[in-house]
């Protein structure tokens, strides 16, 4: 059986003066695709909106509680998809 | 420790704040958790196939528009329940293999052949609409990603039923061949929807603890209740009738009453003897061994320009 | 519903969000829809139905891989693809029903396979079916829209204002097709011994049809100014393949082109026998309720 592709989490900001936002992840062999595969399932290609694209594996995480998950028993590495999500209630909608 | 954790956890989904990929949970939690949102994710991916069968024979360029972007939309929902199911720990390619050896369900109403086009409207009307008042409670359920994957799917559903719906209300106002052939549909769609909701509580297995984990909102009859109330005025709208001689209104339960689907059939089914299982998982295991090759290709690619790049800094240093 | 979310911000423009399904009448609202002058309109009308034909077929073609695609990513792009292709058609078959007295699904489902004008190229079966694969597939969208995107980039300056109007809109879903197309042609040429093999076989299976779409047709010379000689771009498509071609360690196929049928090919309505098969599966269900309202 095949590998699967790295997975890339996907910041979208939705319209200028947001933030960008992370709004899932996908797979993809490179960031080219991942950018492109973003696009089309995130964004339906909407024009004018900008996208990241970040491999899962090179985001570095704390947890928000102090009980961190990585002294706890059987909180263990099947985290390595910290997913963040920056809710923009803090920021102006123009 | 153990039991601190045990109750922060507790705590937590008891406050109807969400977990998190990053929080402690118990194992049972995740593994529940799994094994349902890969099962709700199979189903969108194997529930592409029953209106993808109708694609290349839609009868107007519109429609063929409407259902290939409706389809379209089901592999993106796959895509985002995948996706927090990674966030659990599992891993895709995994998943997919479960289901395509039989490991892992999906929803059973799949394993039902779309024989009309009327079958198009109906499934966005009466099946999205099941799946529907199924899953707007978990928008609000326990673990984070799934409710957040769940909002996002809930809006794009409610506007597949919304177009399912107009197409029947198209197809009745057009000839009677067209207005027979949605009967016909309602009529081999309705005890199926019904059983989208699952077997009777009193025989459902999973219920109590997927409740007090809040990654279940609403027992199966409940759901059903709900849906056959919603169901009654949409039809008599449309002009369609249910094939159900028991159903009618009862003042006093403030519900309607209704018959019990064939739960042997629904078990048949299930157990892999419906029409079209052997088929959908057919269809999709070709798929996924017929692009493994295309696969592998792009990940010898991208590791190929991994290590030029790696060369190109190793010269300039 | 008001949750916790962050796609509030997103969906803000959720119409947008729905641009395949709805809202299609106003595609190009604004454009003045007078017929130039200058040349008749039989012929604008058949110059539409051949660049209509072309995208709609090629859409029936593309949208066979929905749940068949290599990945779940590649599946919703590969309908992205043919809903882009099936807007164009409908545009484009619209403008010549304008002319003819049909509307688009008139001319979709009821025309007969002597009346299609589209080339060869996007009739056959280049995968999912047995005639191809993820390779082939890639090959002809690679060839189809450098090809197509070279012709629209020179009709956004017709003289016809509706085909000028297609032809913008359609040039960034054609920069995108050609672009996701080239991506893939070099990730397949450059990635294992089979993906290069498969993809080298996907370029000889496609070659023969290519040069169909570089044939000057009668209907151009006649509508100067309105349409764009085929013949003009052959050498940009060239060059663009050949710049993939380099990229990925891929060999230009020989040249040896599909011979015509007494003289006549795809833009006369002579097509291959796949044709009269995607059409009987596409074409039955709306010809089998006649007087049908969809």
């Amino acid at each position: 059986m095949s590998s699967s592709w790295p997975l890339w989490e996907v910041f979208v900001r939705g319209k200028r003066g947001l933030n960008h936002v992370h709004v899932g992840s996908l797979h993809a062999p490179d960031a080219e695709m991942a950018l492109r595969n973003a696009r089309d399932v995130y964004t339906r290609r909407n024009e004018g909106v900008s996208i990241w694209v970040v491999k899962a594996d090179d985001i570095t995480a704390s947890s928000p509680d102090e009980k961190d998950p990585f002294f706890a028993p059987s909180g263990d590495k099947v985290y390595r998809h910290p997913t963040f999500y920056a809710i923009p209630e803090d920021v102006p909608h123009l | 420790m153990a039991d601190e954790l045990d109750l922060a956890f507790e705590r937590t989904v008891r406050s109807e704040a969400r977990i998190e990929p990053r929080d402690w949970m118990p194992d049972g939690y995740r593994n529940t958790l799994i094994r349902q949102i890969a099962q709700h994710a199979h189903s969108e991916i194997i529930g592409m196939q029953p209106e993808g069968n109708w694609i290349s024979r839609a009868p107007s360029l519109r429609r063929k528009a409407i259902l290939l972007a409706k389809v379209q939309d089901e592999a993106g929902h796959g895509l985002y329940l995948y996706s927090a199911t990674e966030t659990l720990g599992a891993d895709r390619t995994d998943l997919t293999v479960k289901l395509i050896e039989g490991r892992q369900k999906y929803s059973s109403i799949f394993n039902y052949p779309t024989l009309t086009f009327a079958d198009m409207g109906v499934i966005g009307w009466l099946v999205d609409g099941a799946a529907i008042c199924n899953q707007v409670p978990l928008c609000r359920t326990s673990y984070g990603p799934y409710a957040r994957a769940m909002i996002r799917i809930c809006k794009e559903e409610s506007f597949h039923q919304r177009q399912g719906y107009e197409l029947l209300m198209t197809m009745m106002s057009g000839t009677q061949a067209q207005r027979d052939m949605v009967q016909d549909a309602v009529n081999r769609w309705w005890w199926p929807s019904l059983m989208m909701f699952g077997p009777p509580d009193a025989e459902s297995s999973n219920t109590e603890q997927s409740m007090a984990w809040r990654i279940k909102r609403n027992t199966n009859d409940e759901l059903r209740q709900k849906f056959v109330d919603m169901s009654v005025p949409q039809a008599a709208h449309l002009g369609v009738t249910f094939p159900d001689p028991e159903l009618r209104w009862n003042e006093e339960r403030g519900h309607h009453d209704f018959g019990q689907p064939d739960w042997d059939e629904f078990w048949q089914v299930v157990k892999g003897n419906g029409v079209c299982n052997a088929q959908r998982i057919a269809h999709r295991r070709k798929a996924h061994e017929d692009g493994a090759w295309v696969r592998e290709a792009a990940e010898a690619h991208a590791a190929r320009q991994v290590s030029k790049e790696a060369k190109m800094i190793g010269q300039s240093a | 519903m008001s949750f916790d979310n962050a796609y509030e911000s997103l969906l803000g423009h959720e119409d947008a969000h729905w641009a395949f399904g709805t809202g299609f009448a106003e595609a190009l609202v604004g454009v003045n829809r007078e017929f130039p002058s200058t040349v008749d309109r039989a012929d604008i009308a058949a110059y539409c139905l051949m660049l209509g034909d072309d995208a709609l077929i090629m859409a029936q073609r593309l949208a066979e891989w929905c749940s068949r695609a290599p990945e779940l990513e590649e599946d919703i792009a590969l309908s992205n693809i043919a809903l882009d292709l099936l807007g164009q058609a409908r545009l484009l078959l619209t403008r010549a029903g304008e002319v003819l007295e049909r509307d688009e699904d008139s001319l979709a489902f009821l025309r007969d396979e002597r009346e299609f004008r589209n080339v060869h190229l996007v009739e056959i079966d280049c995968g999912p079916g047995p005639g191809g694969d993820f390779g082939t597939t890639i090959a002809r969208l690679l060839v189809f829209s450098s090809w197509r995107l070279a012709l629209f980039s020179r009709l956004r300056g017709s003289a016809d204002p509706v085909l000028a109007a297609i032809a913008e809109k359609g040039l960034k879903e054609l920069a995108y097709h050609r672009d996701h197309a080239a991506q893939w042609a070099v990730r397949l040429g450059d990635g294992t011994d089979e993906s290069h093999r498969r993809m080298q076989a996907g370029l000889e299976r496609v070659w023969p049809f290519v040069d169909e779409l570089f044939l000057a047709h009668p209907v151009e010379a006649k509508l100067s100014g309105v349409a764009v000689p085929s013949a003009e771009l052959r050498s940009e498509v060239e060059g663009v393949l050949e710049a993939v071609f380099s990229a990925s360690g891929l060999t230009r196929p020989a040249d040896v082109p599909t011979a015509r049928v007494a003289g006549m090919a795809g833009r006369d309505g002579v097509h291959t026998e796949a044709m009269g098969f995607l059409l009987a599966e596409m074409q039955h269900l709306h010809r089998s309720l006649p007087g049908a309202t969809w």
